[in-house]
């Protein structure tokens, strides 16, 4: 579990990042982080695993305050896959970045192989195992430090932006291994601004805006209030902007919390079929 | 007027045995607007190398069939010559950007062009200011935003006054707001300077509505190209794994449901203007 009690956050720039956020985040969940470039989203992820330690107010992780702990010691359940897979990898071959944190957990010989062999595979990268993961594509990057971070199983996974640079297909792929993952009970927390994204996922979304948390809850409340979401400087989920088109018309209440075009396909279907 | 003509071009990096794109024919009208699509890996970044001459003189390998661009044959043309017709902006202005300033970012591809310095001031404010940027001359760069240092290297190629701008997935480091801020820079280049503009996006749901035609890559090929509401209903586009806009998408779901809505849609706005008709028309 992550408490944030009352988090303020100053950069040594004296920029103030966070301003006043408490939240909780349970075993299990799933949640979407979201705003703009600047909101504050990614500096406060960064206190979950003891990167950043408040300026003021805690952040406890299963009950341990962050700054009476290690990153090391934090990292071991919280995982961290950062934006840019650049600033993660370093390795000369895909295995030993994987094998990198086994090895700093004091993983065994054994452990590790078996460990590598099913991050590998889970990911689709077996067949890089010894290249250099600067040899890959972009997604490929990205995919080799998702790896890196499942192997040690964390029980937390936090993963920062994680569509950008990614196509549709990849997007689809990333969204079931999400699901999936959160179905065994992992709990996962992505960054993002993608809301195309975020509206198929439908996990529990925390709407930042200048280092302040301005909405928290269900995504079909929060993505379809225009007030809160230009708020943030997001835009409308497109399925939703179409929807708000037809505000006003007869039974357009039964649209007003839709984010998903399947759903606004089968009310509109039934919609039109009464009327016809 | 034919800008770019390609004819069963095929292209090979030199350490790969399979091309990365192969017969590529398409011709670009001079002021289009094109967006190029398809799944990661499918050559659409190989073939924008190919229209500035950075395929085949910097990255060498192997180019066979033709390709001219702004009546120039690309292979016997050095890339300084062809970059005063093609510019082309990349997917993370980090990579692009460098000086101290962004006026003298700006102003670099002009020095090195030998013009002179009352031109290149004339240049970099006109580039500065159609891009949204002229209160920005004086910063550093590294010190602005994602979206406004993409908007700087989009002036840079700018002030080289090209007729052609090639955008690489120009906004895939940006939010949304930024995202859509940078769509409408290039739509301006388009409409009001003539600029024949090719845009490599995944963001269709966003882009869609500015392009007059769209082409869909994959695996090496061409498989799509024509105007965006003919490629996005065609089932090919949906086996491809394109993010077809949700005005299509949806307009597609109602439809296998039996209910027409007439025209296919690309934007919010016409479906939910069709959808509005749909619902009064049926009541009456």
């Amino acid at each position: 579990m992550i408490e944030v009690e009352d988090l303020y956050f100053t950069y040594p720039s004296g920029v103030e990042a966070l301003r006043g956020i408490t939240l909780t985040i349970r075993d299990g969940e799933f949640v979407a982080i979201m705003g703009q470039n600047g909101a504050g989203k990614t500096t406060l992820v960064k206190h979950f695993n003891g990167l950043l330690k408040p300026t003021k107010g805690s952040v406890k992780i299963d009950g341990v305050d962050t700054t009476k702990a290690s990153v090391a010691e934090l990292a071991r359940k919280v995982g961290f896959v950062f934006q840019n897979p650049d600033h993660q990898l370093f390795c000369e071959t895909v295995e030993d970045e994987i094998s990198f944190a086994l090895k700093n957990f004091g993983f065994d010989e054994d452990a590790i192989k078996d460990r590598v062999d099913w991050a590998l595979n889970l990911l689709d990268l077996t067949r890089y195992r010894n290249i250099s993961p600067f040899m890959l594509s972009g997604g490929e990057r990205k995919r080799v430090a998702l790896a890196s971070v499942l192997a040690w199983d964390p029980k937390i996974l936090i993963l920062d932006e994680p569509t950008i640079g990614q196509d549709y297909e990849q997007k689809e792929r990333l969204r079931n291994f999400i699901v999936q993952l959160n179905a065994q009970g992992k709990t996962v927390i992505i960054v993002t601004h993608d809301i195309e994204f975020v509206a198929e996922c439908k996990p529990r979304v925390i709407l930042m805006a200048e280092g302040r948390v301005i909405a928290d809850g269900d995504p079909h409340e929060i993505l379809t209030n225009p007030n809160l979401v230009s708020k943030a400087s997001l835009i409308l989920p497109e399925t939703t902007r179409i929807l708000l088109g037809l505000r006003g018309m007869e039974q357009s209440g039964r649209l007003a919390r839709v984010i998903d075009v399947y759903e606004a396909g089968r009310i509109l279907t039934a919609m039109l079929r009464d009327q016809g | 007027m034919e800008i770019i003509r390609t004819e069963d071009l095929t292209y090979t990096y030199p350490i790969s045995s399979k091309p990365a794109f192969r017969d590529v024919s398409i011709t670009i009208d001079k002021g289009e607007f094109v967006l190029l699509t398809g799944p990661s890996g499918c050559g659409k970044t190989t073939l924008c190398r190919c229209f500035n001459g950075l395929i085949p003189h910097f990255y060498s390998g192997k180019l066979e069939g033709e390709i001219m661009v702004a009546g120039l044959r690309v292979p016997d043309h050095p890339i300084h010559e062809l970059a005063q017709h093609v510019g082309l902006v990349f997917q993370n202005p980090e990579n692009q950007l460098f000086a101290l300033s962004v006026e003298k970012d700006v102003a670099f591809g002009l020095e090195n062009l030998g013009l002179p310095r009352d031109e290149i001031r004339e240049r970099v404010d006109w580039a500065l200011k159609v891009t949204g940027i002229y209160d920005l001359k004086d910063r550093a760069p590294y010190e602005l935003s994602g979206g406004q240092q993409q908007r700087v290297a989009i002036a840079s190629i700018l002030a080289m006054r090209p007729e052609v701008i090639v955008l690489d997935e120009p906004t895939s480091f940006l939010d949304p707001l930024g995202a859509q801020k940078i769509f409408e820079v290039i739509d301006r280049l388009n409409k009001r300077l003539g600029i024949t503009i090719i845009l490599v996006e995944h963001r269709l749901d966003l882009a869609s509505k500015y392009a007059d035609r769209v082409i869909i890559m994959n695996e090496g090929r061409v498989v799509l190209n024509g105007r965006p509401r003919d490629v996005f209903i065609s089932d090919e586009a949906q086996l491809v794994g394109v993010g077809i806009p949700k005005a299509t998408m949806l307009y597609k779901l109602l439809r296998e449901n039996g209910i027409e809505l007439g025209r296919v849609p690309i934007t919010a706005e016409e479906a939910s203007q069709m959808i509005r008709e749909a619902l009064t028309h049926d009541r009456g």
